[in-house]
């Protein structure tokens, strides 16, 4: 149905917190997050012309790159991007048929591939392009946080985290429950003052991101010690040179 | 946004078809068309129900799985979409029964007379929830805004007043509160497109490139790499964009042909009466269709969905 129960105080929440911070921007989240899913809930991440200089294909997670500020405060930003598993989801309550819908038991929201019809209003209602249309199967599809994983017994329980936090080397993707105030993820939104994305449009998405901290001394900030001038060692008397290429051994 | 041609096609058609449908009902409900030939009636009832079929099954050319279609009518609790559906399938029920009762059996009086009242308010209803398709989007500043639903409305019932009007004049029954009444029509719809498009552009939209990001903090942002070389389908759906001066040449050809041409075609048929009048009348929906067409495909292409922030677009 795409009438839901509206999060209540408590209830759980899972999505992820990603540290714009520490992202490098390499995109091994979005890639590993294809490999995982093109065989997982909603298999597969379909591509078009994979061979040709058009290839496009259904991708669930992309590393869009940012620059903001001006000068010397400018600064690049990694920005992956992906479902954010939004608390009042309106790709949810267009959907005609009752396909897309939001877990009750962990505020997932997923798509039901035997029951959409591909209307595309879902994407139209998504305001962060989430979702991907895919145009050979003619169903919407979109991230599932690896709802095939999280739950999974069949993996080791480290591994039971969406493909994108498994896989990121700089650490700068978390997987938890937003819903508890407790947890590693919240802690972690409390401290880094966690920012959600367009709060203006009133979707309460449950992903958020941490913003890159402060720099403290700006690009070099010109405290640093300088370098001792290196020896001139031709003009150093020949024994002393021996003894130099000796030492410097 | 893409402007996708079935669906431009579909709510020009059914919008035409649903006015049509709705102003016969609403006449045949006063007893306006009691002493009307049933032949009238066919003609008026077939070709309304044939502008909304064919919509209908035009836009369900732009689904991936149209062998699905009726799963679209469960969800009436939330989606405007489902609503839409479910309120074009009952609208049929009445627009059956007054076919029967005035084309088939010939009755003017009665519960025909309900049936004709029940078609008109279910096609109202239906426009009604095509245009909040649209007007709920809040993603799309273009779209979720207070004048795109009087304009769904009044283009709607000037389209389906111009065709009644033009059937009316065939028939050799013209009415000059017909002619009036669409004539009036094609001058609100002037204004609110003339409204609809200032709004456009001059009212920014919420969210920025910052807002996008989390990022305003820092400053200005700005995309400096996309996430990949190609193009993928939010690019193609949500980032289509259409030339600023394409879009003023389009504009002006909407307001020429959808709203100035008929309204003079109407004046002329008011002013010479006969034979110049029937062929001024029965000529005017179709300048005024070419033009509503146009400003569907303005009102996709003109659209800016918030996703494309993420793609560098300075502004949604």
């Amino acid at each position: 149905m795409t009438s839901y129960a509206r999060p209540a105080e408590g209830d759980r929440k899972l999505g992820l917190v990603i540290d714009l911070d520490t992202c490098v921007g390499c995109h091994a989240c979005a890639v590993n997050c294809k490999e995982w899913n093109t065989s997982g809930h909603s298999a597969p991440l379909t591509d078009l012309e994979p061979w040709s200089r058009d290839a496009s294909g259904v991708w669930f997670n992309r590393i869009h790159s940012f620059e903001a500020g001006e000068g010397a405060q400018g600064r690049t930003v990694h920005f992956p991007r992906s479902c954010l598993h939004c608390e009042e989801p309106a790709c949810v309550e267009v959907c005609p048929t009752g396909a897309s819908y939001k877990r009750v038991e962990d505020g997932i929201v997923l798509v039901n591939a035997d029951t959409c019809i591909g209307c595309k209003l879902c994407s139209w209602a998504c305001p962060y392009g989430a979702r991907e249309f895919d145009e050979d199967e003619g169903v919407m599809k979109k991230c599932t946080l690896c709802v095939d994983r999280i739950y999974n017994e069949n993996l080791p329980e480290a591994e039971r985290v969406p493909a994108c936090v498994s896989t990121c080397p700089a650490g700068a993707r978390h997987f938890g429950d937003l819903g508890d105030p407790g947890s590693s993820v919240s802690r972690m939104v409390q401290e880094r003052g966690g920012i959600e994305l367009m709060p203006e449009l009133g979707y309460k998405p449950v992903n958020r991101y941490l913003p890159p901290r402060p720099r403290t001394g700006g690009c070099g900030g010109g405290k640093a010690k300088a370098l001792e001038p290196a020896i001139d060692t031709a003009a150093l008397h020949p024994a002393l040179r021996w003894l130099d290429r000796i030492l410097s051994r | 946004m893409h402007p996708a041609f079935s669906v431009i096609v579909f709510t020009t058609a059914s919008g035409a078809g649903y006015g049509l449908l709705a102003l016969t009902g609403l006449v045949f409900a006063a007893g306006g068309f009691a002493s009307m030939h049933w032949g009238f009636g066919f003609c008026a009832i077939g070709l309304g129900t044939a502008l909304v079929a064919g919509g209908l099954v035009s836009s369900t050319l732009h689904l991936g799985r149209p062998e699905r279609t009726l799963r679209a009518l469960t969800q009436v609790r939330t989606s405007w979409l489902s609503r839409e559906g479910a309120l074009a399938a009952l609208a049929f029920l009445p627009i059956l029964g007054l076919f029967i009762g005035w084309v088939a059996m010939g009755l003017v009086d009665g519960p025909v007379r309900l049936a004709a009242l029940a078609a008109a308010l279910l096609s109202i209803a239906t426009v009604h929830a095509t245009a909040m398709i649209y007007r709920s989007l809040k993603p799309v500043h273009q779209w979720c805004n207070g004048h795109v639903v009087p304009v769904y409305h009044v283009l709607a019932a000037m389209t389906g007043a111009l065709l009644l009007n033009a059937l009316a004049h065939l028939w050799g029954a013209p009415s000059q509160a017909l002619a009036a009444f669409a004539l009036l029509a094609c001058v609100a719809g002037a204004f609110l497109k003339e409204r609809y498009w200032r709004f456009v552009d001059e009212d920014a939209a919420p969210s920025t490139p910052g807002t996008a990001t989390g990022l305003s903090a820092l400053g200005k942002v700005r995309l400096l790499d996309p996430p990949h070389t190609g193009s993928n389908y939010v690019m193609r759906e949500m980032g289509f964009r259409v030339a600023r001066k394409h879009a003023l040449k389009l504009r002006r050809a909407a307001l020429l042909l959808g709203f100035v041409a008929p309204a003079l075609l109407l004046l002329v048929a008011a002013l010479l009466g006969g034979a110049t009048a029937t062929v001024a009348a029965t000529i005017a929906p179709v300048p005024a269709l070419a033009g509503v067409l146009a400003e569907r495909w303005l009102f996709f292409a003109e659209a800016r969905h918030s996703a494309s922030l993420y793609y560098g677009a300075e502004a949604a």
